[in-house]
């Protein structure tokens, strides 16, 4: 299988502050407004750069979405930045009639999702947001999977007209995309080619499918690890083609087995390519204060359950 | 760039200013009588519409044709012919009682945002003409969908703070009942408009004191409305809005207060269902339609001055 050794350790809300300050400075329209979390969400270097186009709106997500979307009828490009609990599921109506119904071209930028956010408790680690965000028509959802990455699609997200959310995280992670490795929205990566079966991850997920997929080919199972980084618009094409390849698959992902990329992909083959499938999220409950590691473990998101979950759809083959 | 001429010209009133740019220069000369004759044919259009579709909002359409009426053809500097979502040197308008849209498509309609003749497919299957307003079906004139109240004034200050950042002196108007005052984010916006001195904003309120289930001050009583937003940090200004020559002088005084660090708020007294006798004053007809009886009894009472759709 294809290694791929750790760069460095990086939060991917860092590569969103980078991609964010790298737009800035090449389209004079994108404008960045923040709900009183400039620091957690690494915008202080586009808010130090361009103060006339930094938004300070204080806590008040609500009127920040409405903002956001008004300033896109004057062509602006804005990038809302909150933790992802605030910047979805307390701002649900505001985004479906503003931006989503109304078409806006709002960058809905989104931190801290997930259990690992983790010490702060299940208040803030939203497991619902992706699929709030897929739900509505014309939004594209995307969840990248390191720093450099999200770096990537912020910047990818700049030139996409129409709403999007971008979700990603609160700790340090393995940083594993080279630098040089497009990234295009709507189409998912083939990060490891394998015969046996198929492991669709995205996130901080896909970092735990990798792994596993190494511990797997030590008992001689070639898994195909596949990074669908975008969840809407869903790549089905890369989806299909692997799933006809290996014949069973496993989803991964910080989320609620309900709404999230599992359904997404369960979707699409019920309709197309029925096979065993497992799902690797959370199931049906919230999290709790802890570190992300013993989260991650505790509520079955950790590389052994990527394992199991691969060895027991592969029983069901 | 600068507005004033706009300020300068308002007291008299008539002829109407020119817009600052030849291409934009489409609203014709006006005078209080001719806006009243409109106002009456707006109010027929409300009133057809709704009981066309057997559904609408007749109640606060009807309160705020005045007001419509004298901003649509007298005061915004706009090219109804050339419709564009950006809107860029032009005046903007957001209403974010959505439920009005009778009353807003059929100003829309006779500034020649689209045929008239398009106001009979209000609230029928394929119409651009939504319950609620929306860019969704590409209606022109509408930049932002409404319905789901108090968030208009979110995108109106959205919208005013992208006109400083492109350097466009135009303004940035928006409609709100008076009972989506009673939702969070209204005020939300209100804290974030002063604070960053919105003064290209002209926000005002439909106060009516009607809302679907009864009086305002029995459903949630909304307190000194006056004090509560001059408090938030806004020039506050009263105004009836239901007499053409007191809204023109109104919206006037309004346009003379912007550029100085507050956004303004218009407070603007009106009656529900006003120009319809049996209408008027009551929340009952907040959201129902006429039936035949009642749209003869209404349309005997607004004389036809520009020709029904």
């Amino acid at each position: 299988m294809t290694s791929y050794p750790v760069l460095d350790k990086k939060d991917t809300r860092s590569g969103f502050g980078a991609g964010l300050l790298e737009v800035g400075r090449n389209d004079d329209r994108v404008v960045a407004l923040c709900a009183d979390l400039t620091g957690s969400l690494k915008m202080d270097a586009f808010a130090k750069e361009f103060p006339d186009r930094f938004f300070q709106v204080g806590i008040a997500e609500a009127n920040m979405m409405g903002m956001a979307a008004g300033m896109t009828v004057g062509g602006l490009i804005p990038f809302t930045g909150t933790f992802a609990n605030f910047s979805t599921g307390r701002v649900y109506d505001q985004i479906r009639q503003s931006i989503a119904y109304a078409g806006k071209n709002v960058k809905i930028c989104a931190s801290h999702a997930g259990l690992t956010l983790g010490e702060d408790g299940a208040t803030h680690q939203i497991l619902e947001d992706i699929g709030l965000m897929k739900m509505l028509p014309g939004m594209t959802v995307i969840v990248p999977c390191d720093f450099n990455q999200t770096k990537q699609a912020t910047i990818a997200i700049a030139d996409h007209d129409g709403p999007v959310y971008l979700r990603f995280g609160r700790p340090k992670w393995p940083v594993f995309i080279p630098e040089g490795m497009p990234f295009e929205i709507g189409k998912a990566q083939v990060l490891s080619n394998g015969m046996d079966v198929s492991i669709y991850a995205c996130g901080h997920l896909v970092w735990k499918a990798l792994q596993a997929a190494e511990l797997l080919e030590k008992q001689g199972i070639h898994a195909e690890v596949v990074n669908v980084h975008t969840i809407k618009p869903l790549d089905t094409a890369a989806v299909l083609a692997s799933a006809r390849k290996t014949g069973c698959v496993v989803t991964c992902e910080e989320h609620q087995r309900n709404g999230g990329l599992g359904d997404s992909i369960a979707q699409l083959l019920a309709r197309e390519l029925p096979m065993p499938m497992e799902f690797v999220a959370v199931n049906d409950s919230f999290g709790e204060s802890r570190t992300p590691h013993q989260l991650l473990a505790k509520y079955g998101l950790d590389t052994p359950d990527v394992v199991a979950a691969a060895l027991k759809v592969l029983k069901r083959k | 760039m600068e507005p004033g001429y706009l300020r300068a010209t308002f007291h008299s009133c008539l002829p109407v200013p020119p817009m600052n740019s030849p291409e934009t220069e489409t609203t014709k000369s006006t005078s209080i009588e001719e806006l009243k004759s409109m106002a009456s044919q707006v109010r027929r259009d409300i009133v057809r519409m709704v009981h066309g579709a057997q559904s609408g909002h007749p109640g606060g359409s009807l309160g705020c044709t005045d007001f419509l009426t004298a901003l649509y053809f007298h005061v915004l500097r706009h090219d109804p012919a050339n419709f564009t979502m950006d809107g860029i040197g032009e005046d903007l308008f957001f209403l974010s009682n959505g439920h009005i849209s009778p009353v807003f498509y059929s100003v829309l309609a006779r500034n020649g945002y689209f045929p008239i003749e398009e106001l009979k497919t209000f609230r029928r299957i394929n119409s651009r003409l939504q319950g609620h307003p929306t860019t969704h079906e590409g209606l022109p004139g509408v930049r932002m969908a409404s319905g789901s109240l108090g968030q208009g004034l979110s995108v109106g200050v959205g919208a005013a703070l992208a006109k400083k950042l492109n350097g466009d002196p135009t303004l940035v108007f928006t409609l709100h009942g008076d009972g989506e005052l009673q939702e969070g984010q209204i005020w939300e916006a209100a804290i974030a408009a002063a604070g960053k001195k919105v003064d290209n904003l002209i926000s005002t309120v439909d106060w009516n004191g009607r809302q679907i289930d009864g009086d305002v001050d029995d459903v949630m009583p909304l307190g000194d409305l006056h004090a509560k937003w001059a408090a938030f940090g806004w020039d506050v200004m009263e105004m009836q809005g239901n007499d053409m020559a007191q809204v023109l002088d109104g919206l006037g005084k309004a346009i003379g207060r912007t550029g100085k660090g507050k956004p303004v708020m218009i407070l603007m007294r009106t009656e529900m269902g006003s120009g319809v006798d049996f209408m008027v004053g009551s929340h009952e007809w907040h959201g129902i339609a006429p039936n035949d009886a009642q749209l003869a009894q209404a349309l005997k009472q607004l004389p036809e001055t520009i020709g029904d759709y």
